[in-house]
């Protein structure tokens, strides 16, 4: 297995200089930020500027604000069900559409026009069109993350089970691999590449459709929270949502970087055994 | 064409089902009320300078965000050392949802064109940045040890060896920002409330009025179909005047 | 079974494409036999239709005219009798599963239990000298090492007949010796009946019992030979038997004739 180093740099010998590496990996890593809010901190001392709180406010906002037993079972783990639940009716809605659309040439010629034409259209706007349709509740807020994050997980699944490549589906033909073990074992890891790349696509829009069906129809949850703060000029308790959504967006990359890590580790290797 | 029959089939479906009224018709227009209703909105000086809004917004975020990424992008990736040590914070700055940073903006900026700029450039910007490090990261050694030994200077360097390589990212980064800003900019204007097509539709929605609605929705489909139409273009026509720099060339 | 009825029959088998610019035909009319235990070559120039003549015999392709029949029973979609080792080791493979579960598969799909399964994908590797790599994924494999992996999974499939396309067209010559010499080993051990296709007139001769010539397209069967050579075959002796020379220029003058063009007598 090729698991060289892109920089293997000077050679030293003995355990200190892996040490100081990793120390300098470290320093590297946590240098900046660390800069960057002290430089706040400092930027923001002693000032009353309402607009530029200093990082200890915000911090202390965030523990009342999102820590509160109140909020975390009232606002912030509802927003995240929904985000949850959305994104994977997204991915299973996608993903079994997407084979079924993908498997059949005439069906896939028919539709691809049109959902082509659906994913151009700004996720947003079908925020107003199903608030029409379906007022203003959860089914609503579900509906909106669904209706923009399933185009990506569908579209690629349709080129992923399209670009199949045909030896091994004569392969699977065969040895009559056929019905629910070919979708298994076939159809779905040759796609999953692909569905991985529609399923990262689906996270981001479903986070942002999230805090957008909260900020225009709602009484709680992360996005009003974050609106009202604004609107009652409470802005370190804004920043500190702003700084929740951010850590919400990066677990959710860290997370989804795990996943795909397991699901796709076969597509990882062979790549990096194509390169050496 | 089996494409236009799946057009035309969505158009009679949706026409049957309001037709069938499954739902209230105050709520789901007809599809041939919603066409004739677009029609007339063509016509309307109002939303051609709504249009004209959006236009200029998307134009100008998507151009900032571009060419700050691609200045940033360039810097920090011809320079391991702020490479290594932007590594972390562009991780974590990249992930923030745009929409998250529209309360800041509003109150840094007022419900303005300017508030809706700051979301519209956010998430472009990294798409782009991301791509530019990427690119220049790609820059073959050998090539450039080979410019460095015939004696050529760090600008000509960058011009004939980092620019050509770099180049098909910077362009994929192009146009994912293009869609992704045109998105952006929409939800600003849905959601500041600055003018647009964006705010057109929230004002159509509140009246309410539906087939109007409806009408500008399918407008931003539209539109969006008619980005990606355009920046694959542009991609295929500077990747084809550059045909140093296609994927063999890289490899 | 009697030993003359053919296990694979070919009748007047031809194949035409609808191509940009009017119909392409691939294969002429092919008619042959394969008796069972037999391994039959089958070699022809480079682009000939040998590969679309093997997925018209493993049904998946359907001819234009004319039929296969496999033990009887016409083809028309893949037989659970033959297994088919592909030409692209590398894309036969599924990358996403291991060596164990690659050979495995076509057997979970007929059903056969778990034990019972594993065991047979074990005997299989044995056989192909692959027992160590169970829980590797093939492409952590060289090429030649990948072949034997899908000559193993047709193993264990327990065909009746094991159809090849040029499945060493893709590696280095060593390795390609050791590959041919498995397969004349699998042949002898487990009295499987082969077809073979091969671009490689050396291989043939040395691999068959009989070789088929085909012609350029539209393709015909030009030629068809026994290959009297000794059962027991090895690399160096074989090859420097003077009969082997004898049958190879005859098998390359046909294959030249087929290359310019000119049809020869009526194959025996």
């Amino acid at each position: 297995m090729p698991a060289a180093p892109v920089h293997p740099g000077p050679v030293h010998p003995g355990p200190v200089p892996a040490v100081r590496r990793a120390l300098a990996s470290l320093g590297y890593a946590v240098g900046l930020p660390v800069l960057l809010v002290v430089a706040w901190a400092l930027a923001t001392r002693g000032t009353t500027n309402l607009y530029y709180p200093p990082p200890s406010r915000v911090l202390t906002a965030f523990v009342s604000t999102w820590l509160a037993p109140d909020t975390l079972v009232r606002d912030v783990l509802p927003s995240l069900g929904r985000f949850a639940v959305g994104v994977l009716l997204s991915i299973v809605i996608g993903v079994v559409v997407g084979t079924a659309i993908g498997a059949t040439p005439w069906l896939r010629a028919l539709l691809e026009p049109m959902l082509e034409f659906f994913r151009a259209i700004p996720p947003v706007v079908l925020v107003p069109v199903l608030m029409l349709l379906l007022g203003i509740d959860d089914t609503m807020k579900l509906a909106v993350i669904v209706s923009g994050s399933v185009w990506p997980v569908l579209l690629n699944t349709i080129e992923g089970v399209r670009g199949t490549d045909p030896v091994l589906v004569d392969t699977s033909r065969s040895y009559r691999v056929r019905g629910l073990l070919a979708y298994r074992y076939v159809v779905l890891p040759a796609a999953s590449p692909q569905i991985m790349a529609g399923v990262r696509l689906a996270l981001s829009i479903g986070l942002i459709l999230m805090v957008i069906s909260e900020m225009f129809a709602s009484s709680s949850g992360l996005g009003y929270q974050i609106v009202y703060f604004q609107r009652q000029y409470m802005v370190a308790e804004m920043w500190s949502g702003i700084l929740l959504l951010g850590l919400v967006g990066v677990a959710v990359a860290a997370v989804f970087q795990l996943v795909e890590r397991r699901v796709l580790h076969w597509y990882h290797g062979s790549r990096e055994v194509a390169r050496a | 064409m089996l494409g236009t029959l799946g057009v035309a089939g969505f158009a009679l479906t949706w026409e049957l089902v309001a037709w069938a009224e499954v739902v209230n018709p105050a709520y789901l227009p007809r599809f041939s009320t919603t066409a004739a209703r677009l029609v007339t909105e063509l016509g309307e000086p109002r939303f051609w300078s709504a249009l004209g809004d959006t236009v200029v917004t998307w134009a100008l975020g998507l151009l900032i965000a571009v060419a700050a990424a691609v200045v940033a992008g360039a810097v920090i990736g011809l320079v391991p050392f702020l490479r290594r040590a932007t590594h972390s914070t562009v991780e974590f700055l990249r992930p923030i949802p745009s929409v998250a940073i529209i309360p800041l903006a509003v109150l840094v900026a007022g419900l303005s064109r300017e508030a809706a700029l700051v979301i519209v450039v956010y998430a472009p910007f990294w798409q782009v940045f991301i791509q530019v490090l990427y690119g220049v990261g790609d820059v073959d050694t050998v090539a450039d040890d080979t410019a460095r030994s015939f004696g050529l200077g760090r600008l000509q360097r960058l011009r004939h060896v980092v620019l050509p390589t770099a180049l098909p990212y910077v362009i994929t980064g192009f146009r994912l920002a293009a869609s992704i800003a045109l998105v952006l900019t929409i939800t600003a204007e849905l959601v500041i409330g600055n003018p647009g097509i964006g705010r057109q539709i929230d004002v159509y929605r509140s009246a309410p009025d539906a087939p109007g609605l409806y009408a500008l929705v399918l407008v931003t489909g539209l539109l969006g179909l008619l980005v990606n139409l355009v920046t694959r273009l542009v991609e295929r026509r500077v990747l084809h005047w550059h045909p140093s720099v296609r994927r063999e060339g890289v490899a | 079974m009697p030993e003359n009825t053919p296990l694979l029959s070919v009748r007047d088998l031809k194949k035409t494409y609808q191509g940009a610019s009017g119909p392409v035909e691939a294969i002429g009319s092919i008619t042959f036999d394969v008796r069972p235990g037999e391994l039959v070559c089958i070699v022809g120039p480079s682009g000939c239709g040998k590969t679309t003549l093997l997925k018209c015999l493993s049904g998946l392709l359907p001819p234009t005219a004319g039929s296969v029949t496999l033990d009887g029973a016409e083809v028309t979609a893949p037989p659970k009798k033959m297994a088919v080792v592909f030409q692209e080791y590398g894309r036969s493979l599924y990358p996403w599963l291991t060596v164990r579960d690659n050979v495995g598969l076509p057997l979970k799909a007929r059903g056969v239990p778990r034990r019972e399964r594993l065991a047979a994908v074990e005997r299989a590797l044995e056989e192909v000298g692959l027992g160590h790599a169970l829980d590797t994924y093939p492409w952590q494999l060289s090429g030649g090492m990948q072949q034997r992996v899908a000559i193993a999974r047709a193993v264990a499939y327990e065909p009746e007949i094991l159809v090849m396309d040029e499945p060493f067209a893709a590696v280095d010559a060593q390795t390609r010796a050791d590959l041919e010499d498995l397969v004349r080993r699998v042949w002898q051990d487990l009295g499987v009946t082969v077809l073979f296709v091969t671009h490689d007139i050396d291989e043939s001769v040395y691999l068959g019992e009989r070789v088929l010539m085909l012609s350029s397209s539209p393709t015909v069967v030009q030629q068809d030979l026994a290959i009297d050579l000794p059962a027991a075959r090895d690399q160096l002796t074989t090859r420097a038997m003077p009969r082997f020379t004898e049958l190879r220029t005859q098998v390359y003058e046909q294959i030249q004739r087929a290359k310019r063009g000119e049809t020869v007598a009526a194959p025996s």
